[in-house]
């Protein structure tokens, strides 16, 4: 073979490039992987659990058994993702060995560490990590993430912690637009993010690589929204295989992805959905219990 | 002349970014009905799988065949090389066919398999960075299909007629040279078309 490199940046935002205006499906076996497929889902996320019920059961949530992952690769031709704990690098090496498309390095399952995360630099496979606000999204970026996503607050059909994030990194961006460049120093500080990456936002006005959407995203509405305040894509966790029609609702989340701008279609593929997940209001979810508040 | 890039899902945007850079502002196909009056198309990076099943709520593969027998000329990278091949393997799945190759998808293996390399094209007058990300592979190359450039002995970028094919992306690196190499085609595809109508409206007078 020619000379070729691996694992470069561009090949790690590349797939993500590839993924954006989609839908990418949590599922938890192959049955569902399939379901997702047909569904139109970009890529699935192989769980262990889906977040409502890793929230429900409480306990160590680690990451999936390689089997059921490997069964999922068979079953789809599609990206298949997974999850490891925050600071598992361990855990990623695994993933990484098994062929996995995409790591999220994830507040949903238990973290590992409680001061640092994993050096993704350090691995070929791209990685996915969750944010609250630009200066989370810059350290991520920092340590080598490939593609952003809100957290949100996973498990709960709630989009309202999702909106707040994004919007949260949204105002960040626009902020470092207006200030001179002699107080970028300051904001790298206040916001606790490399000031390399700082004055790289400040100049292009995006972020380096791919934000997505993700965490309580139930409905068609609820896609086109996050589409709207700037998502690049959406991630479902629960809200496609808690609802009553898994493969109708999925197909509908996909499409209002789609045409996110064209309210006549996302009211199309609304009618008739049955019923989502049920969902819980986070303000009566214990300081304890929320996820988005793992990571650093 | 006016171009558009298909919409749907994928790396649309990356596309538009490259061809506003050309100097040739592209629109954003979301509809079949976006794609009159144009002279070229891009047909992106995406999931091959997602494209088709969006494609199926408009006659996309009737308009699309009827665009370029239409005289409309194709830009097509990775899933978009993938959707103009007469025949898709692992899986098979239906395509346009409007390029006489058997393509397998993901035909390099998964994501840690992803490479970049350049790719001489003399074409374009010299090498291109191109990222091959979860690429497909061309398997069978008809005999009207003309390579322009191959990895490793095996072509990656060809051409028949007004379609210009590539397992590649050279819009991530934001190379311009195959855009611009689509832009002649879709400009000549335009001008061809003038020349038939102000023929017709001669003899119809």
């Amino acid at each position: 073979m020619d000379e070729v490199s691996r694992g470069t940046m561009r090949l790690k935002t590349g797939l993500a490039e590839m993924l954006k205006g989609g839908v990418i499906m949590d599922v938890t076996d192959e049955t569902q992987a399939r379901i997702a497929e047909e569904a139109g889902a970009v890529a699935v996320m192989a769980l262990e659990r889906v977040p409502a019920d890793i929230r429900r059961d409480g306990g160590v949530a680690r990451m999936s058994d390689p089997e059921r992952i490997g069964r999922i690769q068979e079953a789809v031709s599609i990206p298949v993702m997974a999850k490891c704990r925050i600071g598992h690098f361990a855990e990623a090496q695994v993933l990484e060995s098994l062929g996995v498309d995409y790591i999220d390095e994830s507040e949903v399952l238990t973290p590992a560490d409680e001061a640092h995360h994993i050096d993704k630099f350090a691995f070929r496979v791209p990685f996915v990590c969750g944010c609250r606000d630009l200066g989370e999204a810059l350290r991520r970026i920092g340590e080598g993430a490939a593609m952003l996503r809100t957290k949100g607050e996973a498990g709960t059909g709630n989009i309202v912690e999702a909106v707040r994030h994004m919007r949260a990194v949204v105002a960040g961006i626009r902020r470092l637009q207006v200030l001179g460049p002699e107080e970028l120093m300051a904001e790298a500080k206040l916001l606790g993010a490399p000031y390399e990456l700082v004055r790289l936002v400040a100049a292009d006005g995006k972020l380096p690589v791919p934000n997505f959407a993700a965490g309580g995203i139930a409905t068609p509405s609820d896609a086109s929204l996050m589409m709207q305040l700037g998502a690049e894509a959406v991630f479902v966790g629960s809200g496609i295989f808690k609802s009553s029609d898994p493969a109708k609702r999925g197909k509908a989340i996909v499409r209002a992805t789609t045409h996110f701008r064209d309210p006549k279609i996302v009211a199309e593929v609304s009618r008739g959905l049955g019923d989502a997940m049920h969902g819980i209001e986070t303000s009566k979810i214990p300081e304890s219990e929320m996820m988005q508040t793992r990571g650093w | 002349m006016r171009v558009g890039v298909l919409a749907l899902q994928g790396d649309f945007e990356a596309h538009l970014r490259v061809l506003e850079a050309e100097g040739v502002p592209a629109i954003d196909v979301r509809r079949t009905a976006g794609l009159r009056g144009l002279d070229g198309l891009v047909l992106p990076g995406a999931e091959s799988t997602t494209l088709l099943n969006l494609m199926r709520d408009e006659p996309w593969f009737d308009e699309l065949r009827r665009f370029h027998a239409g005289g409309g000329a194709f830009l097509a990278t990775c899933a978009g090389a993938i959707l103009v091949s007469r025949k898709v393997r692992s899986p098979e799945q239906p395509s346009l066919g409007l390029l006489d190759a058997t393509i397998e998808r993901n035909g390099y293996g998964r994501q840690v398999d992803s490479f970049e390399a350049e790719v001489e094209v003399p074409a374009v007058g010299g090498a291109v960075r191109a990222a091959f990300i979860r690429a497909p592979r061309f398997r069978a190359l008809g005999k009207r299909v003309e390579v322009l450039g191959r990895v490793a002995g095996e072509p990656v970028l060809v051409r028949e007629g007004r379609v210009l094919a590539m397992t590649f992306h050279p819009e991530l690196a934001g190379d311009g040279r195959l855009h611009r190499l689509f832009l002649e085609q879709a400009g000549e595809s335009r001008r061809e078309r003038e020349r038939d109508e102000d023929e017709r409206r001669a003899v119809a007078s």
